[in-house]
């Protein structure tokens, strides 16, 4: 093959400002309670929208009686599906970045009822306790249907999707005939794995502030992961034009792929405001943080063959998922299995089946989260029957290239991952077997499993100016969920120009700022951080310019320059050198801008495979009669190329293995099937892990160098520390206590359960 | 359920050291008033329901879950938020210490967090880092900053000592 040219502008190092472990440069306003989040902003004569949502799961509103509602004092509107004013009817137009293949959900439309929960009306008055009590007093009638809302009892009316939803890739063709090597291998498991839904439940719910303005155009504080993609989805719904809707979300609290898509809140409050000519917050309640967006439920199988050496000689990964009616929700599940080992026979299979819930949303993670734990079970559980060592299993199947593709990686260290990680674990050489090791009441388990996300960039644009008090400032539409875009962004700014970070001010979460994608799949690093790099790289270009011709200049006739303290520096003699003011003075510019558009690295990336990779290490503790489980120990190693700032991304790998726990072992949602409604929709009975139920946990992030990824080299970190959570606690608890259990959570009624089969 | 709602009563409370006189509905919150009377939106809104701890802030010294609790019924006590933590432009050691121990991500649990740890420090129960895990579990950070959330409380409560 041709070598492809290198990419142009990668960054080298050493860097002075990337790298550092710089604390959150919007730390103090948040934690003086000064950042303000969607529905916290202050408008005159406010009104307040509290939502009536849908008792059944199927059929018709047949009446709707806001009598007694209305009678409330304070109440201004009741918005009804009969009421409402008009709407876009096209398809299309409901369409926003993040949908899938389908018709998306147009709240207060018509009669129709397609989940439980839906928006069937919404009250505004003066104040939220009035809307509150008359959304009580909404009598609304339905006609029912006999509704779907059950996984397993539909688990064999699927059907294939295709490409439905941007970023999915249906299974890759079988290779091999996995079918007859398994029934041929010497060895083999054959697993089937069930996994609940989970909510997203960010701490902050889902809230809308509409400001109104008298020339009928709308400013709009909303939670969101994309500013761009809800004002386009608002103009396009509203019929209105960009100019008259701006989009703001400088803080959010928490997403986790919640805030992909425009929730209805936002809907609703626009609707509105457009209605009664005022201003609008529409904020949801926890409990009906469960009527959009969720994980979906999954069935799969997980076979594997393989030699009594350990070599995988069949793998076969099977997976049926939830959608919704009207649109087809699909995640990468399967696909992984056959990217993460070598083997000859693959088959892969990923289905859908319907049911009368609302579509499921991209969830940390996505697909990755739910496909690579079932693997990695099954690649533990085979390591046991072989005998082996799971690290050595996994080693001794290494795939050196993606064997889905024969790309090479653009690079992977997972084998650094193994070793560091089982380093600091304290990994053994020889496993004790399972159920040995007792300590007290408990039995004591260690489990390990390795993890993988995509590398993933898309278009993004950033601008930066340099103001004459030798301050820069950086603009785009980007957002900061909690990851640490600002502090990220300042840091590559600062490094381009030889600044501190504290000298770059960062202004993020604005429909009017420059374009840059959704946040999510890990790519904003790798995104809107090379956009930022870029305009910064094309402002050092237009100063090294300046200072040559500036008069006198110490720089003249200089060729090469690099950006340090404040100064413009001649690459190979640092006594010549000039300040960035000064430069700008001599050339009468006040101000110095640029703007840049950055694009992934087409053949870079086309001629590999590009992805994070991980290996986790757990120790549980598990009671011996009363089957709770406690993670006692925690080490996650990961390579994701170089790390921007591992403060920040330390603390994307600790929350995600937060949520590895919580998917372990705590979340679920409980459907009554009867009345097709979660029946645990608040966080008193939709448990997610609190303090006491998490260890110290120790990350480690391994060097990984990578020229293809981006120019930064940074691969992103949001999602990769979540992926091999799950399937490590799942391996520990067996390792303490001799149950498996390949039903997610694992709830100290199916450990019980496993505990009284034993032999 | 469709009482009317009473009209306003008068009450008196000292927010952040300032002395209020206001009048307010029996059903307004303690957390609404903050939130939507006095645009102290720094106590966050999580559940409203007494289950995640995002409203904590301090009445009379003592953590409670400002959702839960009435306005009115807190005539005459000193309530203190996250906006009545710093002093000026210098931050209460625990608000520093969630910074440098990057003790949050979003940042929407994080007053809740502040304001439970001082009052937890008050109560003056707490010997070590599982202390601290079990008497912080009134608070749920759903972005996980759980690890850096207890090293920050532990540095302060060891300089403390
Ligand atoms: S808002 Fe008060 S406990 Fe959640
Ligand atoms: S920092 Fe986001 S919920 Fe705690």
């Amino acid at each position: 093959m041709i070598p492809i040219p290198r990419m142009p502008g990668l960054l080298e190092g050493p860097t002075t400002q990337v790298g550092k472990p710089v604390s959150r440069v919007d730390g103090r306003l948040k934690v003086t309670g000064a950042a303000r989040y969607a529905g916290e902003h202050a408008i005159p004569g406010l009104l307040h929208g509290y939502v009536v949502s849908s008792a059944i799961a199927k059929g018709r509103v047949t009446r709707i009686d806001t009598g007694k509602a209305m009678a409330v004092p304070g109440v201004v509107h009741i918005l009804t599906h009969e009421n409402r004013p008009d709407l876009a009817w096209l398809d299309r137009k409901w369409k926003d970045q993040d949908a899938p293949k389908g018709s998306p959900l147009r709240p207060l439309y018509d009669a129709n009822v397609s989940h439980s929960l839906q928006p069937v009306a919404l009250v505004v008055a003066e104040s939220f306790e009035a809307a509150r009590l008359a959304a009580r007093l909404v009598e609304v009638a339905y006609e029912a249907e006999p509704h779907q809302t059950s996984l397993l009892m539909n688990r064999d009316i699927t059907f294939t999707p295709g490409k439905d939803k941007g970023g999915f890739e249906p299974p890759p063709a079988p290779r091999g005939d996995a079918d007859a090597a398994l029934a041929a291998a010497e060895v083999s498991v054959d697993l089937e794995f069930t996994q609940a839904a989970e909510y997203h439940n960010p701490i902050e719910m889902h809230a809308s502030t509409v400001e109104y303005h008298p020339d009928g155009s709308l400013t709009i504080h909303d939670k969101t992961q994309g500013v761009l993609n809800c004002q386009s989805w608002v103009c396009g719904v509203f019929n209105l034009p960009k100019s008259s809707v701006r989009v703001l979300s400088p803080f959010v609290g928490g997403a986790f792929g919640s805030g992909l898509r425009p929730q209805h809140q936002l809907f609703l409050a626009v609707l509105a405001a457009l209605a009664l000519k005022r201003s609008v917050r529409v904020e949801l309640s926890r409990p009906q943080m469960f009527s959009f967006g969720h994980r979906p439920e999954t069935w799969q199988r997980v076979a594997l063959g393989a030699s009594r050496d350990g070599t995988l000689t069949a793998l076969v990964h099977e997976a049926v998922q939830e959608s919704s009616q009207a649109e087809n929700y699909v995640e990468i599940v399967v696909n992984w299995s056959g990217q993460q080992y070598r083997c000859d026979n693959v088959r892969l299979d990923y289905r859908l089946s319907r049911l009368d819930v609302h579509t499921p949303l991209d969830q940390r993670a996505p697909g990755a989260a739910t496909g690579v734990p079932a693997l990695e079970v099954a690649m533990d559980e085979l390591a046991w029957k072989l005998g082996m060592d799971p690290i050595q299993l996994r080693l001794k199947n290494y795939a050196e290239a993606d064997p889905n593709t024969g790309k090479p990686f653009s690079s992977k260290e997972l084998r650094a991952c193994f070793r560091q990680g089982a380093e600091r674990f304290g990994w053994p050489d020889h496993l004790p077997p399972p159920r040995s090791m007792r300590d007290g009441r408990e039995l004591v388990g260690w489990g390990m499993a390795a993890g993988v996300w995509d590398a993933m960039q898309n278009p993004a644009s950033a601008k930066a100016t340099l103001g004459a008090n030798g301050k820069l400032s950086i603009a785009t539409a980007s957002s900061d969920i909690g990851t640490g875009t600002y502090t990220v962004l300042a840091q590559v700014a600062a490094e381009v120009l030889g600044l501190e970070t504290a000298d770059v001010a960062v202004e993020i979460g604005d429909s009017s700022l420059p374009q840059a994608p959704i946040q999510g799949g890990s790519w904003t690093v790798s995104s809107v951080g090379s956009a930022v790099k870029a305009a910064c790289d094309q402002l050092a270009k237009r100063l090294h310019a300046l200072a040559r011709d500036a008069e006198g200049s110490p720089l003249a006739g200089v060729g090469s320059v690099r950006f340090a303290d404040g100064h413009v520096v001649a690459q190979d003699d640092p006594s010549r050198r000039m300040p960035i003011q000064q430069v700008m003075r001599a050339a009468g510019l006040p101000v110095l801008e640029e703007k840049a558009l950055s694009v992934p690295y087409a053949l870079g990336r086309l001629r590999h495979t590009l992805g994070t990779h991980s290996a986790v290490f757990v120790e549980v503790r598990v009671d011996a009669e009363l089957g709770t489980v406690r993670v006692t120990r925690v080490v996650s190693a990961i390579a994701a190329g170089r790390i921007i700032n591992p403060k920040t991304a330390g603390s994307q790998i600790l929350g995600a293995v937060v949520w590895g726990v919580g998917m372990a072992l705590e979340e679920e949602a409980m459907t009554d099937h009867t009345l097709g409604r979660v029946m645990n929709h608040d966080l008193a009975e939709y448990h997610v892990p609190v303090s006491a139920d998490i260890p110290d946990i120790d990350v480690v992030f391994v060097e990984e160098h990578d020229e293809v990824v981006n120019a930064l080299g940074a691969k992103g970190v949001g999602e990769i520390g979540i992926v091999g959570v799950p399937a490590a606690i799942s391996n520990a608890i067996f390792h303490a206590t001799g149950v498996r259990v390949r039903d997610l959570p694992i709830t100290v009624d199916k450990i019980r359960a496993g505990l009284a089969a034993l032999p | 359920m469709t009482h009317p709602p009473q009209g306003p009563i008068p009450l008196t409370l000292a927010v952040n050291g300032r002395e209020l006189a206001l009048h307010v509905a029996p059903w307004t919150t303690l957390l609404d008033l903050l939130r939507l009377h006095l645009d102290l939106t720094g106590t966050k809104k999580g559940c409203d329901h007494g289950q995640c701890g995002a409203c904590t802030v301090l009445v009379d010294g003592t953590r409670i879950n400002a959702c839960l609790a009435l306005a009115v019924m807190q005539d005459g006590k000193s309530v203190t938020t996250i906006e009545g933590l710093s002093r000026g432009d210098e931050l209460h050691p625990l608000q520093a210490a969630f910074i440098e121990h990057d003790a949050f991500q979003c940042g929407y649990c994080t007053p809740g967090q502040i304001c439970s740890a001082v009052g937890m420090l008050a109560e003056g129960h707490a010997e070590g880092p599982d202390d601290i895990r079990e008497q912080m579990s009134g608070n749920i950070c759903r972005c996980g900053a759980y690890p850096n959330i207890v090293r920050a409380i532990g540095e302060v409560m060891g300089a403390g000592r």
